[in-house]
C-alpha cells in the first residue's frame, strides 16, 4: 500500500481495524479524540461494536468485559482519562485477559492541559494500578511506529495473555505525516479454551481477578512474574543510531527521542561522536543493550518531556559507572532539537561527575532559564 | 406400611443450574432465594448454557461459584459495563449482572445509568437489602430515614446524611430501559411474583427489546440485627412504604410480549 498523508490518531484507529481489532469501547478526550472519532464511523460501517462509554471507567470494564470472551479489544484516552482507568487495568491484569490501551499523553499532573507530554512514563510504566503486574508498553516516535506498534501490540497482548500499552503523546496523535497502512486482516473467528461464552455443553468457564486464599495468590502472582521474564527475554525492541563509535549516547523515547535525533545529527555535524539509545519497549526496558552500551561510552545523556522518570530505569542500568545527565522539559513544554544540542555540548565540553543525582542539576540550570 | 413402601414422586428439587454447595449467605438472608428463581428461569427458558454471568463486589461476589454458568466478575460498581462489553461482543449469548444495592445504587450508578440508557440487551438482578452487608452493615444510598446501620449508628439522619435512591423509579425515566420493576423476597407469594418479572426480565432481553432490571427487596438479618422472620416482616412494613412493589416500566412492546 503507497504512503499516505495521516494523523497520528486516525492511523491508529485504522491500523487496530486493519489489525482485527473486534471492539472499541472509548471516552472523549483530547489529545486522543480523533481516535474515538474515526472508530466510530469505521467500525458500525463494518459491523463492529463501538461503544462511547458514558466514562474512562465504563470504558475499560466494558474492555474487560469483552476481552473475557476472547476477542481483540481496545481503548485510548489520554492521561487524565488513563487514570481513571487504572482499576480497570489493575483487574484485567489480575484475571490473565489481553487487551491493548493508547495512551495519547498529554501536560499534568491534573487536568493539566492538551500538549504533548511523557508524564504518564511512571503510571504506565511502573503500575499505576494497585497489586503485582506489568504492561508491555510500546513507544513510538512517529505516525508510523505507531501504526507498526498498534498492530503488534495486539499480537503480543494474546501471546501473552496481557495487557499492552501504547504510549504515545500528544504531537504524534495529532501531527500528520506521511505512512503507510497495513493491510486489512481477516477477523479471528476462534474462541480461546479460556474465554467464557456460555458452556453449549462445554465445562463452565469463570474468568475473576479474585483470590481469597492468599499462598494460591502468591501462585498468580508468580505465574505473572515468570510471565514478565518470558517477555524480558523475548519482546525488547529498541533503535539505535550512530552507537558504533559513540563517546556519548543521548536516551530518549517516543517524541523525545526524535527531537533527540536532530540534535544528535547536528552534533555528528559538529564532529562530536555521539548517539542516540531509543527504547521502543519501555516496558519491558532494554537494560541489557543499556548495559553493554555502559562499557563503552563516557557519558549518558537522558532527554525526556518530563521530570525525568525514565532517567530512573537508565540509572538502574549504568549504576554509577558512568556519568548520566538529564533534560527535560515538563507541563506540555515540548523540547527544541537545539536545547538536547546544547545540553550534548556541555556532556562534552564540560567537567561530568558520577555523584549527586542528575535531576537535581537540571533543576538547577532549568530554574535559571524559566525561573 | 413401611416407609420404603410409599410411591413417592419429586415434586420440588434443586435447579441442576445451581451447584449443589453450602453458600457462604447467612441464615435467612435471601441471596439464595433469588439465585435459585434466576436458576429456575433460565433452566425453563432452556438458556443455561447460552448465558453469561456477571458477579459483582458485595454479598454476591462468590454468586459464580453457585451457578453451572460461565460467570465473570466485575469490580465495584461496574458490573452493567462489563456486561456491555460481553454482550456486545457476543449478542446472542444471555448476559445477566446481579448486583447488590451499594454496588449499583452508589459506586455503580454511572455505569447503570449508561447501560440502561444505551439500552443494552442487559438483564440486571438488583439486590436492594438497605446496606452494605458484605463489609458489616453500613450505610448504603437505599438506607431509610433512621435506620441503624453500623455508619449511621445514631440512625439515618437525612439532613446530614440524605435520602434514600429509589432505583427502579429512577432508571424507569430512561428510554432505553424498557422493563424496569420491583419485587420483594419477603412473602412466598412475593417471591411467586418476583419470579414471574425475572422471566420477563430475561424474556426481554432475548427478544432484543432493551434494557430489563429486576430489582428485589431482599433480607439481611445479621446486617439489620432481627431474625429471619423479623426481617421479612420488616421488609414488609419498613422497606415496601420506602420501596413501593410494582411495574415502573413496561414498555408496549414488553406488554405484548408472548412466552
Amino acid at each position: 500500500m503507497a504512503k499516505e498523508m495521516i494523523k497520528g490518531n486516525t492511523a491508529v484507529a485504522e491500523a487496530a481495524i486493519r489489525a482485527g481489532l473486534q471492539a472499541y469501547f472509548g471516552y472523549p478526550i483530547t489529545p486522543q479524540t480523533e481516535l474515538l472519532e474515526h472508530l466510530s464511523a469505521r467500525m458500525p460501517e463494518l459491523g463492529r461494536p463501538f461503544v462511547q462509554a458514558e466514562s474512562e471507567l465504563g470504558a475499560i470494564n466494558m474492555v474487560y468485559g469483552a476481552a473475557c470472551t476472547g476477542k481483540r479489544v481496545m481503548t485510548s484516552s489520554s492521561s487524565p482519562g488513563v487514570s481513571l482507568m487504572m482499576e480497570g487495568l489493575s483487574y484485567i491484569a489480575g484475571t490473565e485477559v489481553p487487551a491493548v490501551l493508547v495512551d495519547v499523553v498529554r501536560g499534568g499532573p491534573g487536568l493539566g492541559n492538551i500538549a504533548p507530554a511523557q508524564g504518564d512514563y511512571n503510571q504506565i510504566v511502573h503500575g499505576g494500578g494497585h497489586g503485582d503486574y506489568h504492561m508491555i508498553v510500546l513507544a513510538p516516535a512517529s505516525v508510523q511506529e505507531a501504526i507498526d506498534l498498534t498492530v503488534l501490540s495486539f499480537d503480543l497482548a494474546e501471546k501473552y495473555r496481557n495487557i499492552v500499552a501504547v504510549l504515545m503523546d500528544g504531537s504524534i496523535g495529532q501531527m500528520m505525516e506521511p505512512a503507510e497502512l497495513p493491510p486489512m486482516q481477516p477477523l479471528n473467528t476462534e474462541t480461546p479454551d479460556w474465554a467464557v461464552r456460555g458452556t453449549h455443553g462445554g465445562e463452565k468457564r469463570v474468568l475473576t481477578s479474585i483470590n481469597l486464599d492468599p499462598p494460591a495468590q502468591e501462585v498468580m502472582n508468580l505465574r505473572l512474574m515468570k510471565r514478565w521474564q518470558a517477555i524480558e527475554e523475548n519482546e525488547v525492541r529498541f533503535k539505535g543510531y550512530f552507537l558504533d563509535d559513540a563517546d556519548y549516547v543521548v536516551v530518549g523515547f517516543g517524541t523525545a527521542g526524535r527531537i533527540s535525533l536532530s540534535a544528535v545529527h547536528a552534533a555528528r555535524d559538529k564532529g562530536i561522536k555521539v548517539g542516540l539509545f531509543r527504547p521502543i519497549t519501555v516496558a519491558p526496558f532494554p537494560k541489557d543493550v543499556l548495559d553493554d552500551l555502559t562499557q563503552n561510552v563516557k557519558a549518558f545523556l537522558v532527554v525526556e518531556m518530563n521530570s525525568g522518570q525514565m532517567l530512573e530505569d537508565v540509572r538502574l542500568v549504568v549504576r554509577g559507572r558512568k556519568p548520566v545527565e538529564f533534560y527535560g522539559r515538563m507541563g506540555g513544554v515540548v523540547p527544541f532539537p537545539d536545547e538536547v544540542l546544547t545540553e550534548i555540548e556541555r556532556l562534552v565540553e564540560e567537567p561530568l561527575t558520577t555523584e549527586g543525582h542528575p535531576r537535581d542539576r537540571w533543576l538547577s540550570r532549568l530554574a535559571a532559564t524559566i525561573g | 406400611m413401611v416407609i420404603a413402601d410409599v410411591p413417592t414422586k419429586i415434586v420440588y428439587e434443586r435447579p441442576g443450574v445451581l451447584d449443589p454447595r453450602v453458600t457462604h449467605y447467612c441464615p435467612g438472608c435471601t441471596h439464595g432465594v433469588a439465585h435459585r428463581l434466576v436458576g429456575e428461569v433460565l433452566e425453563e427458558m432452556n438458556e443455561v448454557e447460552n448465558t453469561i454471568g456477571v458477579a459483582s463486589v458485595g454479598c454476591s461476589v462468590f454468586a459464580y461459584n453457585y451457578f453451572n454458568i460461565d460467570f465473570v466478575e466485575a469490580s465495584h460498581g461496574r458490573a452493567p459495563a462489563m456486561a456491555t462489553g460481553i454482550k456486545r461482543v457476543l449478542p446472542d449469548c444471555t448476559v445477566f449482572t446481579y448486583q447488590g444495592d451499594g454496588d449499583l445504587a452508589s459506586i455503580g450508578m454511572g455505569e447503570i445509568v449508561g447501560a440502561a440508557s444505551r439500552g443494552e440487551k442487559l438483564t440486571v438482578i438488583f439486590i436492594n437489602n438497605a446496606n452494605y452487608g458484605m463489609t458489616g452493615g453500613q450505610m448504603a444510598p437505599t438506607t431509610l430515614p433512621g435506620q441503624v446501620t453500623s455508619s449511621s449508628p445514631t440512625g439515618r439522619e437525612v439532613s446530614r446524611q440524605g435520602y434514600p435512591i429509589q432505583t427502579a423509579e429512577l432508571l424507569s425515566t430512561l428510554e432505553g430501559a424498557v422493563y424496569v420493576v420491583r419485587r420483594s423476597m419477603h412473602s412466598s407469594r412475593e417471591i411467586r411474583r418476583a419470579k414471574k418479572a425475572i422471566r420477563t426480565a430475561f424474556e426481554v432481553q432475548k427478544h432484543g427489546l432493551g434494557f430489563s432490571l429486576v430489582e428485589l427487596l431482599s433480607t439481611c438479618p445479621t446486617n439489620w440485627g432481627m431474625t429471619p422472620v423479623e426481617a421479612r416482616e420488616w421488609i414488609e412494613e419498613r422497606m415496601i412504604p420506602a420501596f413501593p412493589l410494582g411495574d415502573y416500566k413496561v414498555s408496549s412492546a414488553v406488554a405484548e410480549l408472548k412466552f
